[in-house]
């Protein structure tokens, strides 16, 4: 399993194709692939954050006349943070790490000159894509986009009268959660056969870069989990449009008899769920596969622990799976089982804990170059020990009884799923630019982009837990009912005022993206003196990754500072190093 | 750079920690018998993880800057893979640390939800419904009348709102009221219904949270220890108005609710 399979080789050792079609658009290259995933997601992110922008405008200014789209009314607000949270888990931190960071440079990072299935690698992305558009859609057909939020319970998700947008905005956006169920069940039969049989002669498991480890148990847990959702979909589709009664008790809706009955409520929140919670993970672990590999380069040290960060990363998706009832616990499940879900949730905090030993621990003793990808993985650390601390509130009914449904829990997952997922998809697109595109981006504008991300979201959403210990109830349009929120208010002001300068400062990234392709310092094969395989070859890669030069790996990942070797790094693919280990 | 990115880190950790110590935004007053144990634990479990998140972000800052490459006359990174002993130390401390938290606070949640309401509670059949909450009383019977989906029509509200069938005998006293009354010091044992879609009963000063979910009945209790008007919201999103689905739980003395109760089954005959 360990060496390359050469028969696959020959099959992708040919010369690329030349039309512009075939090459830029309807591309079977990983590569292309790889950043067409990006771009949709630069898409998704961008459209996601002005839903966001609105949704701050509304909460803080409720009468303001917008150009263009006039007064948003409350259920206008709901429809607008039900498509902001789909897109973004979606579209964005479900497609940038993956799909198209995790497209181009896996194969190259195990010396493969290709995934596994390049057809289906290409549809897995048309599909996608199509999802993205279907999604987007919502907003232009009859009654809007739906207002159920991304969870999307029923009945109020199954039942056309439930509200406006409940019509035909709401099965565009079922089936484009379909759709992206397929495309991601493709993609990760093909990062999972990628991985176990395309290593290239030496690529031992344990020499996997913790990047591809982090791959390598995404696509697990997708395999998994988006089953799971593309069947609840598929009822759910069944329910609002066939007459089935799967979710959908007898009820009335203002009074009238809605013809379902016998269906149960519960049964999509434990599909959605068992489906929603790993959810959180493959957006993260990519993430956190590459903040290890970032935080080794830059400190110019070996990865603190290695063993202990695979084995954690395979305990989290493992512990992923048996946790998603902590959403639950109010939701009229037997008590009794929240007693389990609460064990293992905290559980899962002790290998997340053990990442974050070992991130400090990589850094200690260190030679910490700040590069603007560096920054980003320092960055990460902060927020996910932020974003992680709130975790075991939330996983104890006790005090889950009084956040449940507030912005504690909006704080809570904006912090580590949002930004830290994030902050790994920067990290990840200031560190390979240089290989994607052959030029450097500019660390000037990357420390603003940096800071001001890292102070202006952290001032978005640290106040988010004062708001909800406080009892304030998300997906609330008007602060003007409840009288407790009116004291609220100042906070909210506060907040909306960080996201204008947080967003406005995402511009700085969006522009030196596309001047740094342009106009960037031209990037030599290996800019960062980095030791994976991508920084063997040329840049941007060749059409098979290595020009028809198979690699052959001798050493770890993460040999940096090695006592007496000639340079402070040495190559995957450098001769064998004899260990001397001065840490055991 | 390296001083920068600590001072940034460790002001964040700062600003961040105090408004949790000043609880400038903070927990309402609790009213009930079961909030004194909740909010003492909400405080052991801040003092435990707000430690930890101090001193993360406190030695990343550090760290990110006493390791900076200062040049190339400094000696070389420590080239080290980790330590086993240290992996096993902080593993076991996580485990017993969380597992722990988790201990203490199982106890809270057993005695609310592990046992039936006691056999003297008063009960009070809440439902919800867009976007409204109606609070229905047993009367002197004791019992319940039926309720009939198809008889439901909000715009009569009250009885109607709810389908009450009036052909049977138990409904007769039933009493249907917009505010939630309840006498103090007694345990209020909740039915939670749900007419349309999901709904969830928030009474935040008597840390009280449950779903009301159509085609369940569910039980959950709570006791008030203190009287006065409390703010009753919806916390699970359900609909267009979620926001201003919202009602007051008025808690009174014994005498005070028996004479509401009385006053209201006169009104009604």
């Amino acid at each position: 399993m360990a060496t390359s399979d050469f028969a696959a080789h020959a099959v992708h050792a040919h010369a690329g194709p030349t039309s512009w079609i075939r090459k830029y658009v309807f591309s079977l290259d990983h590569k292309v692939i790889g950043i067409q995933y990006f771009f949709l997601a630069l898409t998704a992110v961008f459209v996601g954050m002005f839903l966001s922008l609105l949704m701050r405008i509304h909460l803080i200014w409720p009468a303001a006349n917008l150009p263009l789209f006039g007064e948003i009314k409350p259920e206008t607000y709901l429809t607008l943070l039900t498509m902001h949270g789909t897109i973004m888990v979606f579209f964005v931190l479900t497609t940038a790490p993956q799909g198209g960071f995790g497209n181009y440079f896996l194969p190259i990072q195990i010396g493969a000159p290709d995934m596994a299935f390049p057809v289906l690698n290409a549809l897995s992305f048309w599909v996608t894509a199509l999802a993205f558009v279907v999604m987007v859609s919502a907003f232009f057909v009859v009654g809007g986009a739906p207002l159920h939020g991304w969870t999307g319970y029923p009945p109020l998700s199954a039942l056309q009268g439930a509200g406006p947008g409940e019509g035909l905005g709401a099965d565009l956006w079922v089936i484009s959660i379909a759709l992206f169920c397929l495309g991601a069940l493709m993609s990760a039969l093909n990062f999972i056969t990628t991985t176990l049989d395309m290593r290239a002669k030496g690529m031992t498991l344990m020499r996997m870069p913790l990047t591809c480890w982090a791959w390598f148990i995404t696509a697990i847990l997708g395999l998994l989990a988006f089953g799971v959702l593309l069947s609840a979909g598929i009822l759910l589709l069944l329910d609002r449009n066939a007459g089935t009664s799967f979710f959908v008790p007898l009820v009335t809706i203002n009074g009238q008899l809605t013809g379902h009955k016998g269906g149960s409520p519960l049964l999509w929140q434990h599909l959605f769920w068992f489906f929603g919670h790993p959810e959180v993970y493959i957006a993260i672990l990519p993430a956190m596969g590459l903040c290890s590999q970032l935080l080794s380069v830059f400190s110019r040290k070996p990865i603190f622990g290695y063993k202990a960060m695979v084995y954690a990363m395979l305990s989290i998706g493992f512990l992923g799976f048996m946790v998603w009832g902590h959403h639950m616990f109010m939701s009229g499940m037997s008590p009794y089982t929240a007693f389990a879900f609460s064990i293992m949730t905290m559980a899962i905090g002790v290998p997340s804990a053990i990442k974050t030993f070992n991130w400090l621990g990589t850094i200690w003793r260190g030679h910490i170059r700040f590069t603007s990808p560096m920054l980003f993985a320092l960055g990460f650390v902060s927020l996910f020990v932020s974003g992680g601390i709130s975790g075991p509130f939330l996983a104890q009914p006790t005090l889950d009884i009084q956040l449940h449904d507030t912005y504690f829990v909006v704080g809570h997952f904006h912090l580590i799923m949002g930004v830290a997922s994030i902050f790994g998809i920067f990290a990840a697109t200031y560190y390979w630019f240089p290989k994607m595109f052959g030029r450097m981006m500019s660390e000037g504008m990357a420390r603003w982009h940096f800071f001001i991300t890292l102070i202006g979201t952290y001032a978005i959403f640290m106040p988010m837990h004062y708001l909800g210990m406080a009892g304030h109830l998300r997906r609330y349009s008007q602060l003007t009912e409840l009288s407790y929120l009116k004291d609220l208010v100042p906070l909210q002001q506060f907040m909306t005022y960080a996201a204008f300068v947080t967003i406005a400062g995402q511009f700085i990234f969006l522009f030196n993206l596309f001047w740094s392709m342009k106009f960037g310092k031209k990037a030599s094969d290996n800019p960062w003196e980095a030791t994976t395989l991508e920084w063997t070859t040329s840049t941007p890669p060749p059409h098979d990754n290595f020009a028809g030069h198979i690699p052959v790996v001798n050493n770890g990942p993460y040999e940096y500072s090695v006592p007496g070797a000639p340079r402070d790094f040495v190559m995957q693919t450098d001769p064998p190093l004899v260990k001397k280990d001065t840490g055991h | 750079m390296g001083l920068v990115l600590l001072v940034v880190i460790w002001l964040i950790t700062f600003i961040s920690t105090y408004f949790f110590l000043a609880k400038t935004w903070w927990l309402p007053v609790g009213a009930s018998a079961a909030a004194a144990g909740i909010d003492h634990h909400f405080t052991t479990s801040y003092i435990i993880m707000g430690t930890v998140f101090v001193a993360a972000q406190l030695v990343l800052g550090f760290f990110a800057w006493q390791y900076r490459e200062r040049n190339a006359t400094t000696p070389q990174a420590l080239y080290s893979h980790g330590s086993n002993r240290l992996e096993i130390t902080w593993t076991i401390l996580t485990t017993v640390l969380f597992l722990g938290l988790n201990f203490m606070s199982s106890s809270i949640w057993a005695s609310e939800r592990f046992r039936p309401a006691v056999s003297d509670a008063l009960q009070v059949e809440v439902t919800g419904m867009q976007f409204q909450w109606y609070f229905r009383y047993a009367g002197p019977d004791g019992k319940f009348g039926a309720t009939k989906p198809q008889l439901e029509d909000p715009s009569g509200g009250g009885e109607s709102a709810l389908g009450v069938d009036p052909a049977d005998p138990a409904s007769k006293d039933d009493i249907v009221s917009a505010v939630m009354y309840v006498p103090v010091n007694r345990e209020i044992d909740v039915i939670l219904r749900a007419e349309d879609v999901i709904h969830s009963f928030f009474i935040p000063a008597m840390r009280f949270k449950q779903d009301a979910v159509p085609g369940l009945a569910i039980h959950m209790h709570f006791t008030p220890i203190a009287t006065g008007d409390y703010e009753v919201t919806c916390s699970q999103l359900c609909g267009l108005g979620h926001y201003k689905m919202h009602g007051i739980l008025r808690v009174v003395s014994q005498q005070d609710f028996d004479k509401w109760l009385a006053s209201k089954e006169a009104e009604k005959q």
